[in-house]
């Protein structure tokens, strides 16, 4: 006996056409995500994927895995029986209670599914024959064909495939089926959980962070590199532009109203990021923002930022409360880094009382005093941008 | 040009340490306990460490333990004391400006029913006898001093306070940690009255992970480490020999010209000092007046030379610490704000407020630290930096 899994998904299933595009997309990332564990066959199976461990595995490391690939709704641990000698089975998923249910007081119902339709023995009398078995072998459980607590599985093909339970997977599509998006990441909580989001839908992400030397320190920027990484370990690969954003803040702050510094630091922000998004073919921008968490999130705030943007601006979490946020950002692991307490550029010159209700016109007038300087500071800020593959 | 202006954080390994180091891991990589000849060969290091540390405090071999470093022995020490006497009382006095690795040790032994006085230090940093022979009393086990500070660079006499410990009552303990002492100023343990001593070699040019404690012979104090009964059951676990090696011999280096080497730093500082008077809104803290009063260069010089020869601590106005730290950085110049070892906390210096240094200056003040290795050229580097920062970096602030 051995372990595979079965993986199975929910929403692609009920494409059409493309529905092997989706398919395949998720049997690649199934495979890259587990490659640097082991030596795993995955396939793609009537309308499921089937992920074979025959050399060695570690079976946390791989639930682990898979619970972080988008689009796999759940998955279930099979044990692999060589034969399909009846006999075989039979003890084979008596040894898998055994071993799966410390307590053995439930109430079960076993389903058969017989793809080598030579088998001696019909899909019923599988059932019948092995829940008879089990009933004998462990005095404490009992069958309930309608409202079981246990559903145990038998699958007949060339081999023998046992299981029962299901873990849940992220659920969403495969990334890479969905295009690319560019990710306003700081070092928040709000940001690495808005591209999680974005990428569950089966997006692939890019992400451009503000540096801001010598106001924001490396340790800083280690900080959203790291919390790029995690991220990536549900996303795929992360390209990173790091954007020296001082000289440009300076500008701002020396040129403009003080309680219209960070409005008007968010737009060329967003600027900066689309100008990125174009040039490496991304369909929109994501930021980690929620209708009034901040007076840069207001909802005239985001009108006056969205103002400057051609491509469409996906915010995620816009309808959601911190607390929801966190949440999400404790499930996926960036909680703890995005914690860390290094100062980033949005906080450090920030006014006292930062305008709530910014009107578009006048913002766009008070950026008029910056026009002398700022499409130098522009070029420069994009042409010195570091960038980070991780 | 790159000038590392934060040696009280840490050193760089002198070579021939390295070297040294380098031969018993490769070659001499034996454990002392083994009873073979590898085993008596490492063994041998050891010995030659302690002899080495023995004679630059002018004490016993015997009398030098090895720890993991500095903090583990302002932990061994204090702790270990405390529980060893509690029998004769549970009173500790210690000042309100030590390191981490005292005051926290000291906070654990207050939650075991110790009582601990903090003696303030005055303004200039010292921290007063009278105060010391005034907070003394019949329950007193053990006094610990910090006898140069690691923030501000204040010096204590630990002389007269050592003599005033005993004077009160010779069964007291009296622990110095010189940490960042050690090697700068000859220290010697039966001369001052020092029962318990902590180093760290790192401070000196030795490896990090080492260091030790002084414990004066028939002075109580219990083990926090229990095992294989290594160094005679006082710290149990297999020495680290390399380490060991290296901190000997960097001891031995260092303790061979502290005269020479405290004149040199104190020329770099005064140099440094006298720099940074010609700049704006600058406090050399210990030194200028903490209300902006006028103080002539001659008192200002005998100031420079009543703090460590190698740490400044200094204030510069309408900038925050870790704005120019990063800004410095930059140009290849790396300092500390506070202490390293504390600048994690979001809290601002406790030293700073202890000597009373202004409140808009707490989170102002950047620790320059030199050592033997640091040049005039560097400072003069470091001075033309911020001449050029200063102003740049106060157009722009927080409004």
């Amino acid at each position: 006996m051995y372990q595979a899994f079965l993986v199975k998904y929910g929403e692609i299933g009920l494409k059409g056409n493309n529905r092997h595009i989706f398919e395949n997309a998720l049997r690649d990332r199934v495979s890259e995500k587990l490659q640097p564990l082991g030596d795993y066959h995955v396939t793609r199976e009537q309308g499921r994927i089937f992920v074979e461990c025959p050399k060695g595995y570690d079976y946390e490391d791989t639930v682990e895995a898979l619970g972080r690939v988008f689009g796999v709704s759940g998955f279930c641990p099979v044990k692999v029986v060589e034969t399909t000698d009846w006999e075989t089975v039979k003890q084979a998923v008596g040894n898998f209670v055994e071993e799966m249910y410390p307590q053995k007081n439930f109430t079960f119902k076993v389903a058969a599914k017989r793809a080598d339709k030579h088998y001696p023995i019909t899909s019923p009398e599988i059932c019948a024959g092995i829940g008879e078995y089990l009933l004998e072998r462990f005095s404490g459980l009992s069958v309930d064909v309608h409202a079981p607590q246990e559903v145990i599985t038998v699958e007949i093909r060339n081999r023998a495939y046992i299981y029962s339970k299901v873990l849940s997977g992220p659920g969403g599509m495969p990334v890479g089926t969905a295009g690319k998006a560019m990710l306003l990441l700081s070092g928040g909580i709000d940001s690495p959980v808005a591209g999680y989001m974005i990428s569950k839908r089966g997006v692939a992400l890019e992400a451009t962070y503000f540096h801001a030397p010598p106001y924001t320190s490396d340790r800083a920027k280690e900080k959203v590199v790291d919390l790029a990484r995690i991220i990536s370990r549900f996303t795929g690969p992360i390209r990173l532009n790091i954007v020296n954003f001082t000289d440009i803040q300076l500008a701002i702050y020396e040129k403009c109203p003080h309680e219209e510094l960070t409005i008007i630091m968010r737009r060329y922000m967003m600027r900066i990021a689309e100008h990125f998004a174009k040039e490496s073919g991304c369909l929109g921008l994501i930021t980690g923002e929620s209708i009034g968490q901040v007076a840069s999130q207001t909802m005239h705030s985001l009108l006056t930022t969205n103002a400057v943007c051609e491509l469409p601006v996906f915010r995620p979490l816009i309808g959601f409360d911190k607390v929801e946020i966190v949440d999400i950002a404790q499930k996926i692991g960036t909680f703890e880094t995005s914690i860390l307490p290094y100062e980033d550029c949005c906080t450090i010159f920030v006014a006292k009382h930062p305008v709530t209700k910014p009107v578009l016109s006048a913002i766009e007038k008070s950026e008029e005093l910056l026009a002398d300087v700022m499409d130098d500071l522009m070029k420069e800020a994009i042409e010195t941008t570091e960038v980070i593959e991780v | 040009m790159e000038a590392y202006l934060d040696n009280s954080a840490t050193t760089r390994i002198d070579d021939s340490v390295l070297a040294l180091m380098e031969r018993v891991y490769k070659e001499d990589f034996g454990n002392p306990s083994s009873r073979h000849k590898k085993g008596m060969d490492a063994e041998r290091y050891i010995k030659t460490a302690k002899e080495q540390i023995a004679g630059t405090l002018k004490c016993k071999p015997e009398e030098i333990f090895f720890t993991s470093g500095g903090t583990e022995s302002n932990n061994m020490a204090l702790i270990g004391a405390a529980l060893a006497n509690k029998r004769s009382g549970m009173h500790i006095i210690t000042t309100s400006f030590e390191h981490a690795s005292v005051y926290r040790p000291l906070f654990f032994l207050e939650e075991l029913g110790f009582r601990v006085t903090y003696l303030t230090p005055d303004v200039d940093g010292s921290i007063s006898v009278d105060a010391l022979r005034e907070a003394l009393c019949k329950d007193t086990i053990l006094a610990s001093v910090m006898a140069v500070n690691n923030e501000v660079g204040a010096v204590q006499d630990i002389t007269a306070l050592g003599a005033a410990v005993k004077e009160y009552n010779p069964a007291i303990l009296f622990h110095v940690d010189a940490i960042q002492a050690y090697g700068k100023y000859r220290i010697y343990p039966k001369r001052q009255n020092i029962d318990l001593l902590s180093a760290s070699a790192h401070k000196f040019h030795g490896p990090k992970g080492c260091g030790f404690l002084y414990i004066k012979e028939k002075t109580k104090i219990k083990p926090l480490i229990y095992g294989g009964d290594q160094q005679k059951g006082m710290r149990s676990g297999t020495e680290n020999v390399p380490g060991i090696a290296g901190c000997g011999l960097a001891a031995e280096l260092a303790g061979g010209r502290i005269e020479e080497l405290q004149e040199y730093l104190y020329g770099l500082k005064s140099y440094f000092a006298k720099g940074l008077s010609e700049i704006e809104g600058v406090t050399v803290h210990l030194a200028d007046a903490t209300d902006g009063a006028y103080v002539s260069e001659e008192e200002r010089e005998n100031r420079l030379r009543h703090t460590a020869p190698h740490i400044m601590s200094v204030g510069f106005s309408g900038v925050r610490s870790e704005v120019l730290l990063h800004a410095l950085e930059e140009k290849g110049i790396y300092v500390s704000s506070g202490s390293a070892c504390s600048s994690n906390h979001p809290a601002v210096s406790g030293t700073l407020k202890a000597i009373q240094v202004p409140k808009d200056l707490l989170d102002a003040t950047l620790r320059f630290s030199f050592c033997r290795d640091t040049t005039r050229e560097e400072l003069e580097y470091t001075l033309a930096v911020l001449k050029e920062l200063l102003p740049q970096l106060r157009r722009f602030r927080r409004k």
